[in-house]
Order: structure tokens, then sequence, then C-alpha cells
């Protein structure tokens, strides 16, 4: 099913110009039988934001645990600000500006909001790690420097703080009046939104977002689309998974569908969401034969569709 | 000292397979339970301590035909399994997945304990009626007993395989195994799948214990912890859940026991079983005959921590009760009560350093007394055989046990869950055989006699006052400290590590380093803790600090509320000062100990001042 999408891929990207953030290449991971990355290529330039769909199973959230570094590819590359950085730890990756969230949500339950949000600047900690560079010495400085804090190390503490407040006030009154409270005490919505605050506070170069509006109402999901956008319009590089594909058709520079692991289309959202190839995948095959454009419409709506 | 001619060999290659065979039955029940519940099941070894006295019962007093007491301790040791399931783990489906695990420990303490106050903590004969004639076959030889024991071993496993393979119920065990979930949806009734499979296990269990009361003519109360802990080896060896793989690995582990006997002697026996424990475990978490290369599962939650909201203390009482605790001495004088409490400010050193690795990093260490040996043989050979002062000792032992007690653990950084709290057990146990087996530095079995006393200027300080007066200044120092580390970056970056270690490292959290960092203080506060320990004692040996201490220090750790720093207070006033100022008498204590631990993960497991 990958040959015939192939010639309906739009050959001209907006990227091709310039050197891409991130570049992955011929992507493979395998589970037992099963393939759910399958020789995946992609690339993405600053300040794009491209959007990954696929029906369920198609290996998305594969793809983006390839990319950061909590699985392995069996084959392939990925690149990262010129950098090749297969098979680089998460952590590090972390440090290098890669940051994203989970579908299924990982908020640290038992801590507060405020404190989700801090650690995920924690790689932004400067003061009270100093980057020795020594493997025993730095983390024994950096407990002294936690335990007798110098000024400088409690202005940064301050100022991450400050900075964490900002970021959760992007949310509007969603967050902020539960700053000290657990996160296992929000609502789903909520959590979701805690998890895009702690990925705003690494300061990424390159955000990766893995369904941020899953279980959420059309009201917060207009909201998060805006929130979104506004990032967008901030300059931040995403990649975005996602089902709800209004939103997608909205935000999307580019859209990249997967199916089975493979890249079944490519290309601007227009041109993706009348793919035969796209409509067949979110179809099914028994619905080959019977599917025409107007189904098609149904499924995969166009920026049309939603009243541009 | 090596036996060079071909006959010994043989004979420890039988011996080896023998005790292989045993561990087998051990490892198999375990395989199995796991294969249905996911639960490392604690209190296996304290059912097979059961089925050797029930054999007891039948061989020496009711003097019943050999075949007739078998049944009976499959039977009575069936029935103990179902009742585990029944209290161990049903009731705890929707807890924490370490839960069942900790209540299983719990269980296995009380049922020990029992056994102590009923039979006698003495060890007791087992005599057989077996005909002792033995086959001599190429320089070695077989007896009755060890055909006896191939025979039950290689009976079972048929049984087994009939009953999983032909019977509508062993369909159902497999099915559990395979996909619990949808089995329980195609109408398996999975509680009836879960006792049926503990009564397996468990008689499987008893019958083992039996045969090894026989095969050594000796049982006692705390035969069950070696053994329970040699069938995890050994499934572990296999691989977690997998039954082939069990019995392989408990062949290969009595194998390679009865061999390292041979080479090394005795009491290194158990030595050998820890450290292919260790490397099992970091070599190849997924058992020797694993292959496919897996990725953790989504979010996991190894960690014990419910969702609470922690009891706040207002700062006006903590200065409040810190005054008074330092002002007892002087409206109280009896220098019993004193001692006490000074007993139990040590072990709040214990407590509080188990409840930053166990509480708030989560990772739940069963060898934490580990720790207080290492400060304690450290400090007190320091001060003997180096002749360093006392004062400089003890603070010297912490760094040592910090930097000791991190570099044993390390390997199992990478583990998560249960199988930190397997390593974290071997760790401790293999500290406990090294103090016992390393005499030119340690002493050996005798212990260190007349460890100095802490004293300033020449002048001992052993008066009651100092003996609680300087363990609750340290402590209150150390609480401080741990306090306020909880409340720097260390301590959020801390508890990320245990509420999701996969969002953690995804944030650029390091868990190497962390869990290290938080170690390597755990280590100093439990190692200046030990090192206190046996400057009061006067005297320490490889038994001061047994696997039973560590136990208690999660009881502690748990009763007061994990990761709670006054709670690791309480929690060591409640257990260690209570039962000895009510003068409960010694032997019920460790059952105490072992029924609040069940009580409060059942009831309770945000423990009294809640999680934090
Ligand atoms: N750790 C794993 N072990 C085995 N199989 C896995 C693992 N992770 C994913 N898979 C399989 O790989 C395939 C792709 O999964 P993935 O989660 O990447 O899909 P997805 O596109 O994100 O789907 P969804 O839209 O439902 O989130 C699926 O068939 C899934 O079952
Ligand atoms: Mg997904």
């Amino acid at each position: 099913m990958t040959t015939a999408s192939t010639t309906s891929t739009p050959t001209s990207t907006p990227s091709a110009s310039v050197a891409p953030l991130l570049s992955i290449a011929g992507l493979v991971r395998r589970f037992g039988g099963l393939t759910a990355v399958n020789g995946l290529s992609l690339s993405l330039a600053d300040g794009e934001l491209v959007s990954v769909i696929g029906p369920n199973g198609a290996g998305k959230t594969t793809l983006f645990n390839l990319i950061t570094g909590l699985d392995t590819p069996d084959v392939g590359s990925v690149a990262f600000a010129g950098q090749d950085v297969t098979g680089f730890a998460a952590e590090r990756l972390a440090g290098l500006g890669l940051a994203r969230t989970f579908q299924h949500g990982r908020v640290f339950g038992n801590l507060s909001v405020l404190d989700n949000v801090l650690v995920g600047a924690h790689t932004r900690l400067r003061a009270v790690r100093p980057p020795l560079g020594l493997p025993l010495l730095g983390p024994l400085a950096e407990l002294g420097l936690a335990l007798l804090p110098p000024a400088a190390v409690r202005a940064e503490e301050e100022r991450l703080r400050a900075e964490a407040t900002e970021i959760i006030a992007l949310f509007g009154d969603r967050l902020t009046p539960r700053l000290d409270k657990p996160a296992h005490s929000l609502s789903y919505a909520n959590r979701r939104r805690v998890e895009i605050a702690r990925a705003l506070a690494l300061k990424p170069r390159l955000l990766l977002l893995d369904e941020p509006t899953a279980g959420m109402n059309p009201t917060e999901t207009a909201e998060m689309l805006e929130i979104i956008r506004g990032l967008k319009g901030r300059g931040l590089t995403i990649l975005l998974i996602e089902h709800k594909l209004d939103l997608v058709m909205q935000l999307s520079d580019r859209v990249v569908v997967m199916d089975h692991g493979a890249r079944i289309a490519e290309g601007l959202p227009s041109a993706v969401a009348t793919d035969p190839a796209v409509i067949e995948a979110y179809l099914g095959h028994k619905a080959v034969g019977a599917a025409n454009q107007d189904d098609a419409a149904a499924v995969v709506p166009t920026k049309r569709g939603i009243g541009e | 000292m090596f036996p060079t001619s071909f006959g010994p060999w043989l004979d420890y290659t039988i011996n080896g397979l023998v005790i292989g065979n045993i561990y087998a039955l051990l490892a198999v029940g375990l395989a199995l339970i796991f294969g249905v519940s996911h639960l490392i099941n604690f209190a296996h070894g304290s059912v097979y301590m059961v089925g050797a006295y029930i054999g007891w019962l039948g061989i020496t007093k009711l003097n019943l035909p050999l075949p007739v007491t078998f049944a009976a301790v499959a039977v009575g040791c069936g029935l103990l399994g179902a009742v585990i399931e029944r209290v161990g783990l049903r009731p705890l489906r929707n807890a924490p997945r370490i839960a069942p695990l900790l209540a299983t420990i719990g269980l296995s303490v009380v049922l020990d304990q029992s056994a102590q106050l009923l039979f006698s903590p003495d060890p007791r004969a087992l005599p057989t009626q077996l005909p002792s004639w033995r086959i001599a076959i190429g320089g070695g030889s077989i007896g009755a007993l060890d055909l006896l024991i191939a025979g039950v071993g290689i009976g079972s496993a048929a049984l087994l395989y009939g009953f999983l393979r032909f019977t509508r119920l062993g369909w159902a065990v497999r099915a559990t195994a395979l996909d619990r979930d949808a089995a329980q949806q195609c109408g398996v009734d999975v509680d009836k799948v879960n006792r049926t499979v503990f009564a397996i296990a468990s008689a499987l269990g008893g019958v083992s214990g039996l045969l090894v009361g026989m095969y050594y003519n000796t049982i006692d109360p705390n035969m069950g912890f070696q053994a329970g802990l040699k069938g995890i080896v050994a499934q572990l060896i296999g691989g977690v859940g997998n039954v082939p793989g069990a019995i392989a690995g408990s062949l290969l582990l009595g194998l390679i026991e009865s061999y390292g006997i041979a080479l090394f002697g005795t009491s290194y026996r158990n030595l050998f079983a820890f450290v292919a424990l260790i490397l099992i475990l970091v070599l190849r978490p997924n058992g020797l005959f694993a292959k496919a290369r897996r990725l953790p599962p989504e979010p996991l939650t190894g960690t014990f921590i419910a969702p609470s909201r922690p009891l706040v203390l207002p700062g006006w009482l903590i200065g409040l009760l810190i005054v008074a605790a330092l002002a007892l001495p002087f409206a109280v004088q009896q220098p019993y009560l004193l001692q006490t409490l000074g007993n139990a400010w040590l072990y709040a050193l214990l407590a509080l350093s188990l409840t930053l690795v166990a509480g708030t990093v989560g990772q739940v260490s069963l060898g934490h007394a580990g720790l207080l040996a290492i400060g304690a043989y450290a400090s007190a050979l320091l001060a003997l055989d180096a002749g360093i002062p006392v004062l400089l000792a003890v603070p010297l032992a912490g760094v040592i046990a910090a930097a000791l007690g991190t570099a044993l653990v390390f390997p199992a950084f990478r583990l998560r869950g249960h199988y930190v709290s397997i390593a974290t057990l071997a760790v401790g146990e293999i500290v406990t055989l090294v103090i016992l087996n390393w005499e030119s530095l340690t002493r050996g079995p005798i212990g260190v006699t007349g460890v100095p006393p802490l004293s300033v200027a020449g002048t001992p300080l052993v008066s009651g006052q100092w003996v609680y007066w300087i363990p609750l200044v340290v402590l209150l120092v150390f609480a401080g400290v741990q306090t306020r580390l909880l409340s720097s970056h260390l301590g959020r970056t801390l508890r990320a590590i245990r509420e999701d270690d996969v969002a953690a490292r995804s944030y650029g959290v390091d868990l190497n380093r962390y869990k290290g960092l938080a170690f390597a203080v755990a280590g100093f506060v439990a190692g200046v803790g030990g090192a206190l320990m046996a400057h009061f004692y006067s005297y320490i040996n490889h038994e001061t600090f047994p696997a039973p201490v560590s136990m208690l220090a999660l009881t502690m750790v748990i009763l007061g509320g994990l990761g709670n720093v006054a709670g690791a207070v309480l929690g060591a006033v409640v257990l260690v000062g209570l039962p000895e100022l009510f003068r409960a008498a010694a032997e019920y204590r460790m059952l105490i100990y072992g029924v609040v631990l069940l009580l409060l993960i059942r009831f309770r497991p945000q423990g009294l001042l809640g999680t934090v």
C-alpha cells in the first residue's frame, strides 16, 4: 500500500532550502514480528509545525519514542540541530533542547503543578549544577549547593519559579489557581496542560506533542488550538501527533500520514486530505471500493470543510 | 583441598542436581504465581518451612506412613497458599504493584515468627524411615533419598504439565498468564485461577521443605528465608514467570552452589546465589533464556506511593517536640527509659535513611540493614585496628557506608520496581556474608569485641543521658538536613524519579546521578547510625544487623508515611520504643512488626503522617 502513495506526495516542501532542525532517515523499529516503524524518513525546518497523523497503531508514538531517545531504532538515524543523535539517551536529548508530551499523560502525580513545571526546567539549572564534568565531584557539588545555597543558586531558583508561573499563566486561569495542588488532583484536561507547561519550561528547540487534545471537549480543544497557534507564532518548531483533523488542518505547515509504520503521504494539509491512499488508510481496506470523495471529506475534513 | 579425582566431582554433581531439584519445586511455584499474578511471593519460603514442620509432626509425632505425611504436607500447604492469596493478594488488586510484594513479606514474617513461638527457635531433627543403602556409580554414590527427591521432582513436573495442558482449569491458568484481562473477559474466574495456582505452588513448596528437612535431617523456623530467596534467584535465572526456565535455573543454581562449596567451602554457599542473582539482574534481566529486546512497558508503578495529603505539622509543634525531647533527661532519670529511647533515635536514623530512598526516590530497598552493618564495622575497625579517634571514626564510617553502599547498589540502578527490592535484598545478604567470610578484616563469625565508646577528652560518654542525647542530636541534625534537601530542587527531582522515571528522563534527569546522590546521603546517615550503634553496644557481629532489621526499617517508614521525615522518627519511636516500654516480650516483637506491616499495607498505605 505504500508504493502507490508516493506518487501523490507533493515534491516541494517549504523546508527544502534550509538546513533541517530535525532529520530522520530510514527509521525502522520492530517488536517481534510487528514492524511498528518501517523505514520512515522525515525532516523538519526551524519554525515549522508538522503534524503526523494516521490510524491507531500506525506507529506515531513509537516514532516519537525513537526521536526522543526512549527507544532505539533497529535501523536508521536521527539528526538534531546538525548532530547525529541516534541512540542518544533521553536525558541527553532533553539537554539538547528536545521536549515532549506523552499520549497518555505522564505528569508527576504527587508533585504540585508548580513543581511539575519546574522539573521541566531541570536542564536549565546552571548555578546549582555547575558543569564540572567530573563524575563524582559534580553531584557532590550539586548536593552542597542545594543544602547551602549561595545567592546565585537562590536567584536562579526564584527566576525559574517566576518563569514557571508565567508559563502556567499561558493557560489562563485553568492552572494558576491550582499551583500548589498535587497533579493527581487535577482534571484530565488540566493534566494535559501541565504536561505542555512542563515541556515549555525546558525552553525547547523542538517540541513534540503526542495528542495534546486527547480527552478534551470541543471548547477545551479550541483553547488548546489557540495555545499551540500562539507557540507557533513565537517561532517554536513543533511536531504534532493528533487525531482531531480539523485542528491538524488549521495548524500544520505540512502533514505526514503514517500507516503500518510507513509514510503513505506527505504534503500540505489540503493535498493530504484528498489523497486516496490516506482515505484508504483511514477507511480501512474493506471500504476501498465504496470510498468516494464525499466519504473522504467526512473523514478528513479539508480547510474549507471547517469554514475558513 | 580441591578434590582431584573424578569421584568426588560426581558426588558434587549429584548433590547439586538434588539441591537443584528442591529449588525447582520452589521456583516452579514462584514462576506459576508470577505468571498469573505478576507477584514475587516472598511468603513462599515460609510455606516451605511450614511444609517441613507439618512433615515433622507427621513423621515424629504421629508416626504416619511417609506417603500419608507427604499428602498431609501437600494439602496443608495448599490450603495455606489459598489463604495467602486471599489475604496478601486479592484485597490489594488495585493497590500499587509493590503492595502485594510487601504484604507477602509481612505474611512471611508472621508465619516464621508464629512457627518460632509454636515450635521454639531451635532446630529439630527430622529422621527419615528411608533405607540407608547407597548405589555406587563411577566413584560417586546415590542414596534412596536422592532417588526420592528426583522422583518427586520429575513426578511433580509431569503432573503439572498434565494439569496445565489437559484440564480446563489448567487452560484457564495459561490463559490468565497470557493475558489476564482478556481471560477475564472470556469468562475465566481469575480469582479461582489465582487461588488454584497459589495452592498448587504452595503444595509444591511445602513438599520441597519436607524433602530438604529429610535431606539434611534438620529443620528450623527460619529455614524458609534463605530457601525462598533461592527459589526467587532460580526463577530469575530462568526468566520470571517461565516454568521450564525455572526448572533449568534451579538445576543450574544447585550445581553452581555445589561446585562453589567444593572449591571455597560451605560458608560461601549463599554468596554464590546472591552474586549470581545480581549478575543476572544486571546482565540479563529477562533471564538466561529470553531472546527479544523488550521495551519497558508503559507507565510502570513500581513505587508504593498512595496519593495522599500529608499531614503538615506546624513549625511551633515541631519546635516544641524537639525541646521536649532534648529536655527529657532532666525530667526522667530512669536509665532504662533513656536507653530505650536512645535506641529508638538510632533506629530513626535508619528509618530516615530508608525513607529517602524508598519514599522520596521510590527505590524500595530491602537490604538497608546492610548499610548499618557497613557503618558499624567500619567505625569499630577504624577505632580498634587503625587507632583513629572514635569521634573521627564515626563520620568516616558514614563516608565509607555512603561510598560502599552506593557502589554496591549501583548495578541495580537500571532496575525498576520489584527488581530493585530483590537486588537490594541480595546486596544486604552479600554484605552479611562478606562480613562473615572476610575473617582477616572483620574477624569473621567471632565478631568485634571491645569496641571503644564515644569519648570526649578521654571521658567516655556512656551514661544514660549521653546514650540518649548523642543519638538524638545526630538525628535532629540529619532530619534538618533531609528536610532542607527535600525543599531544594533535589527534592522535586528525586520525587519526579519516583513518580515516573521515564518522564523524568525525558526532561533531562539523569537517573543514575540522582539515585546515586540519594543512596549516598542515605548511606551516610545509616552508616553514622550503625557506627553509633557499634560504639554504644561495644560488641557487633554479622548477626547484629540481620535481614529482619531491614524489614523493620521498612515497616517504620511505611508506618510514618513514605518520604516523610517526621514520619520516619515517629515510626521508629512507635515500633522500637513502645514495645520495649510496654515490655512486650522480645519473642513477640517481630510478630507484631509483621502484623503491623500487613495492616498498614491493607488499610493505611499512606502511613500515619502521609506520604510526601
Ligand atoms: N513496547 C511495545 N512492544 C510491542 N509492541 C509495541 C510496543 N509499542 C508499540 N507497539 C506496537 O507498535 C504499533 C504502533 O504503536 P504506536 O503506539 O506507535 O501507534 P500509534 O500510531 O501511536 O497509535 P495511537 O494512535 O493509537 O496512539 C502498535 O501495533 C503497537 O501495538
Ligand atoms: Mg500513539
